[in-house]
């Protein structure tokens, strides 16, 4: 356990170690470690395979860019695959695996890939598993996804919660680096409304990683000292270990802060993670910098990684990948590297400088003019292979070689939409350009000011801009202000199998050889060699590719241009995106006032929308759900059954022109219904197609109620909120959707009046002849309670709706049991209701299917002609209208025992089975326990002039022929005597 | 999104239902209108790159329903309407 490339100094807290494991060997480290900072001090420096060839790999950062140290961490169910060891806070008990590997990860048997690279180049798979296409399925597809991949799912649910929440600022900045931490200092100081949020778990970006002085103290210090007051501020929110994923529209920010991703399992009561809604009414990028590798022939070994990225390792992290490193750069921020690792006492081999004019050293040697032409070590870098100025080569001996190309500002977030970064020649390097996205300005290196000073003060300056401070500028502490000079250097010339994409294995090689075969597009280019699809999305490698790429074409590199940067900025887990929407509370249930009564009966519920519905009750001995629902059919005809229809959408219509209303949305009139009358509304779409079905009760002169089907309450609702206020905004009426306020029942069969006679108070007179068969009130049940009675009838008996407020339903249930018993009131479900519907003839959802017309549905005569509705002027066009439309039929089978499906086709007796011979289909099909046999609803061509005729039902898809006999759709009481009675 | 409201101020976008285009308002005359008015008011629609009248019912709010201005290629709100304010001046 001992950590032996662990140097002096740091951010670690040494007075506490951590124990943790790496493929089940473990390792000691320190709190403010990563598990890759832990690794490199443990002299790990392997920690992970590529994608395609498994080459051995290293971490290539120490931050979120990282593309090559991807582990597993945790176990159980809560393993979570493809994480950044680079980012990953060390904890107590941490258990990390590396990943793509087998049996072992310094033996892999998938590394044959690499000696088969010749052959594994880009567009492989498009070249090579083209034939024979059948193969691609069964064989190839299965194969490859086998074999690619990096991390394994637990396969179990996800243990933790997450949640999402909404904040508000006047002022959003993204990055607490010097450039963060002064805007904050001054919008702070300034009283606004801050947040400040950081994807590191500790603030300070580049401070915590450098050794410059600010105001004469530590960089570090600086930042420990502003965090401190910056957490006093009442008006300042700093978040730390929150990415800002993504810059959507009008200001709003999508955060992701991980709650408790350093920590073995959530304290109790905390979320894992939660993804914040930020609104901003001004946002400030300090996104910082990414710094960008050089290619050169095997610059992906274990112990290489970028200059600063070394630096940060032994400045913040107090660990060196190796006691022995060299540096190559293309510039002067590599020899920072070189002369900090001396600092600590950590040998620099060499400085090797691309450019002629490098500075010198008094410390370790500088190779000016040379470059890195290979490297040596299977699983870490032994030695690298250095060209001189001369020509002559020279080996040095490193076990680890920071890279410097030069730096890209990070401006992922100021093209979410849609805008361009421009090219800025100086820094030969893409900065935030055209249009940023509303409200945004930026500060520090993703502006391109890249020395602390600069930092400091464009943070400073941003802040007062953007929020329009006035008064006398802050003081900038004295701080850092090198020049800075970028020299373009991309690839060591000659290089093959030099890495870009260490991720997905793309290489210098691949690039060139997809110029040679004319993906001439950088969208292309990415697709066709995957450079940058990775999930680092090419942090790293992106600007090398455009670089060879324009090299081939001709062209400059923003002539080439970059591909689209989209959110979010690093991955996101689908559990923070989920939030709280998990099971149940994605696809909440919504309960009758009934419920509890039901359930207790022992009924089977089923869910309509978002609705639980009873769907039969069975009794003790009933095995089959046909038993229970023949019986509850032949109750209910025979004496009285109760069924709950709270469901259905109910529509409260006020004001004095409610009645005109109505007969706008409604196809039929509703101008002459009487008060204390119910009447059947037929709502068409403006295009003639039937969009619902109802009653309307008109209870006074301007008050009306309204009933829609349970799956269209919401739509219909909405509809006719457009018709009032977009087509009749001068009419006097109001909406209010009262289905929650009303429990309503059905009570259906020749003893339901006496049934309820037994709880309407005395006196409201409901005989036949005071409320006959249609009509509605407002009465009172059970001594005084008070209450809706409507007599329309679904089911085809003497039947009644009762509604009471939905505190009472229950109650109402229990009673209307009670006093039923002497009739043996039988309650049914919506199985039950389902078949005497159709045993009626009543259309449902099943027949207002979105294509039907009042034609199809035999209520061609109920589109009124003296009067507009929505729908009207469409329903009469000439193709709905044909001699031999469909309209709806009953269907019988001629064989009793024959089977009915729902979905099948009307073919004639004889003649071919197909499309073009179609007459028609069957929309709904039951037993029905009245008449003995099944029976069904369908539409048939000239439908209302074939009953008598006998066609064939098939469905070939169920191998189904059945003849049938077309006739009425009212198989029972077709006079309609019982609902009158 | 965010929609400023004429009565309750800026809103979610997550607030609303979107309705489509504010020409849906323009329902043709019934006692004159021709059957091609018709058709095109049924199944007519501009597709702008740029500023789009356009209907957003609030369903999570008030249950305005409001004439909203957006640039479809920027998202910029420019104006925002009630409905039936709108509809009774025309």
């Amino acid at each position: 356990m001992t950590q032996k490339n662990r140097l002096g100094g740091g951010q670690v807290d040494r007075n506490t170690t951590l124990t943790f494991t790496f493929d089940g060997k473990t390792y000691a480290g320190h709190p403010g470690d990563t598990l890759a900072s832990a690794l490199l001090a443990n002299n790990v420096r392997l920690m992970g395979r590529s994608f395609k060839y498994h080459r051995p790999r290293g971490p290539l950062s120490a931050g979120s860019e990282e593309p090559n140290a991807i582990v597993e961490l945790r176990s159980g169910a809560r393993q979570e695959p493809n994480t950044r060891a680079t980012t990953a806070e060390l904890f107590d008990g941490l258990a990390a695996r590396s990943q793509n590997r087998w049996p072992s990860l310094a033996f892999d048997a998938m590394a044959v890939n690499d000696r088969l690279s010749g052959f594994l180049t880009a567009g492989f798979y498009y070249k090579t598993f083209m034939w024979p296409a059948a193969f691609w399925e069964k064989i190839y597809e299965p194969i490859i996804r086998k074999a690619a991949g990096l991390g394994s799912l637990s396969m179990q649910a996800d243990p933790d919660t997450y949640d999402k929440g909404f904040r508000h600022c006047d002022l959003l900045i993204i990055g607490a680096g010097p450039a963060g931490l002064s805007a904050a200092l001054t919008a702070g100081r300034a009283g606004k409304h801050v947040i400040l949020a950081d994807e590191d778990f500790r603030m300070g970006g580049r401070l915590n990683a450098e050794t410059f002085s600010v105001a004469d103290m530590a960089g570090a210090d600086w930042a420990t000292q502003s965090v401190a007051e910056l957490s006093a501020m009442p008006n300042v929110r700093l978040m730390p270990r929150t990415t800002v994923i993504g810059a959507f529209d009008h200001g709003i920010y999508g955060a992701v802060e991980r709650i408790s991703d350093h920590v073995a399992v959530p304290e109790t009561g905390k979320p894992r993670q939660i993804l914040w809604r930020i609104y901003a009414q001004n946002t400030l990028l300090c996104a910082g910098a990414t710094e960008r590798p050089i290619a050169f022939e095997n610059n992906d070994r274990p112990g290489i990684m970028l200059a600063a990225s070394l630096r940060a390792y032994a400045n913040r992290w107090a660990a060196t990948p190796a006691p022995r490193v060299a540096v190559f750069t293309s510039n002067d921020d590599g020899h920072r590297t070189a002369r900090d690792l001396h600092a600590k006492g950590v040998k620099v081999a060499a400085v090797i400088d691309t450019r002629a004019d490098a500075p010198r050293s008094h410390d370790y040697e500088v190779l000016q003019g040379a470059q890195v032409v290979d490297t040596m070590g299977r699983l870490g870098l032994t030695f690298v292979e250095v060209r001189q100025a001369n020509g002559e080569m020279r080996t040095v001996e490193c076990g680890a070689l920071g890279v410097s190309g030069g730096w890209n500002p990070n401006v992922q977030l100021t093209c979410h939409q849609r805008g361009r970064p421009a090219w800025d020649d100086a820094l030969a390097a893409f900065v935030p350009g055209g249009t940023l996205p509303p409200g945004m300005v930026v500060a520090g290196a993703v502006g391109g000011q890249f020395s602390t000073y600069a930092a400091l003060k464009s943070g400073a300056d941003a802040a007062r801009q953007a929020l329009g401070l006035k008064g006398r500028a802050p003081r900038i502490p004295d701080a850092e202000d090198a020049p800075v000079e970028q020299t373009p250097f991309w690839y060591v010339e000659g290089c093959t199998r030099a890495w870009l994409d260490q991720q997905n294995d793309v290489t210098v090689k691949d690039v060139k050889l997809s110029h040679q075969e004319g993906f001439r597009s950088v969208e292309h280019l990415k697709r066709y060699t995957t450079l940058g699809m990775a999930t680092d999305q090419g942090k790293t490698s992106n600007m090398g590719g455009l670089a060879i790429m324009a090299e081939l074409a001709g062209k400059t590199i923003p002539e080439v241009g970059t591909t689209i940067f989209r959110p979010p900025y690093t991955p996101t887990s689908i559990g923070a995106l989920a939030g709280r929407m998990r099971g149940k509370e994605f696809h909440p249930t919504r309960l009758t006032p009934s419920h509890v009564w039901a359930k207790e009966r022992g009924a089977v519920f089923v869910e309509v929308g978002n609705w639980l519905r009873a769907q039969w009750f069975p009794l003790p001995g009933e095995t089959h759900w046909r038993q229970s629902v023949d019986r509850e059919v032949m109750a209910t005809r025979a004496s009285v059954g109760v069924c709950d229809c709270t469901t259905l959408g109910k529509i409260d219509v006020q004001g004095t022109d409610a009645a005109t209303f109505l007969n706008k949305v409604y196809c039929n009139g509703f101008a002459k219904l009487a008060v204390g009358k119910t009447r059947y509304g037929l709502m068409l779409r403006e295009d003639g197609i039937a969009m619902d079905d109802g009653t309307a009760a008109r209870l006074a002169e301007d008050h009306f109620v309204v009933t829609t089907t349970t799956a269209n309450a919401g739509k219909v609702y909405q509809h006719m909120e457009f018709v009032r206020q977009c087509l009749m905004p001068e009419a006097d009426v109001q909406l209010i959707s009262t289905t929650e306020a009303w429990a309503q029942y059905a009570v259906a069969g020749p003893n339901s009046r006496k049934l309820l006679q037994k709880i309407v108070d005395a006196e409201y007179d409901i005989s036949n002849d005071a409320f006959p068969f249609m009509a509605c009130g407002n009465i009172t049940v059970c001594g005084g309670l008070r209450a809706r009675l409507f007599r329309i009838s679904f089911s085809g008996e003497l039947a009644f709706e009762i509604a009471v407020p939905a505190r009472y339903g229950d109650a109402l249930m229990r009673k209307l049991m009670t006093e039923g018993e002497a009739f043996d009131v039988t309650p049914y479900g919506t199985e039950a209701l389902g078949a005497m519907r159709i045993e009626k003839g009543h259309a449902a959802g099943n027949e207002l299917n979105g294509t039907t017309t009042a034609l199809n549905l035999g209520m061609g005569r109920m589109v009124s002609k003296t009067k507009d509705s929505i729908g009207s002027k469409l329903s009469e066009r000439p193709g709905l209208n044909t001699a031999d439309a469909l309209v709806q039929v009953g269907l019988r089978p001629v064989d009793a025992a024959d089977k009915i499906t729902a979905g099948g086709h009307l073919m004639h007796a004889d003649g071919p089975v197909d499309a073009a011979h179609d007459q028609g289909y069957v929309t709904s099909a039951a037993y029905s326990p009245t008449l003995g046999h099944m029976i069904g609803l369908g539409f048939l061509k000239d439908g209302a002039n074939r009953h008598g005729e006998t066609l064939r039902l098939v469905s070939p898809v169920t191998d189904l022929t059945v003849n049938v006999e077309i006739v009425s759709a009212h198989f029972v009481d077709p006079e309609g005597d019982r609902v009158r009675a | 999104m965010i929609i400023n409201h004429p009565l309750l101020g800026p809103r979610d976008s997550a607030e609303f239902v979107y309705l489509g285009a504010a020409t849906l308002m323009d329902r043709p005359d019934p006692d004159t209108a021709t059957a091609e008015e018709w058709h095109d008011y049924g199944y007519l629609r501009d597709n702008p790159a740029g500023p789009h009248r356009e209907l957003w019912f609030h369903e999570g709010g008030d249950r305005s329903i409001l004439i909203v201005t957006r640039n479809t290629t920027t998202h910029e709100i420019t104006a925002v309407e009630l409905a039936r304010t709108v509809g009774a001046r025309t």
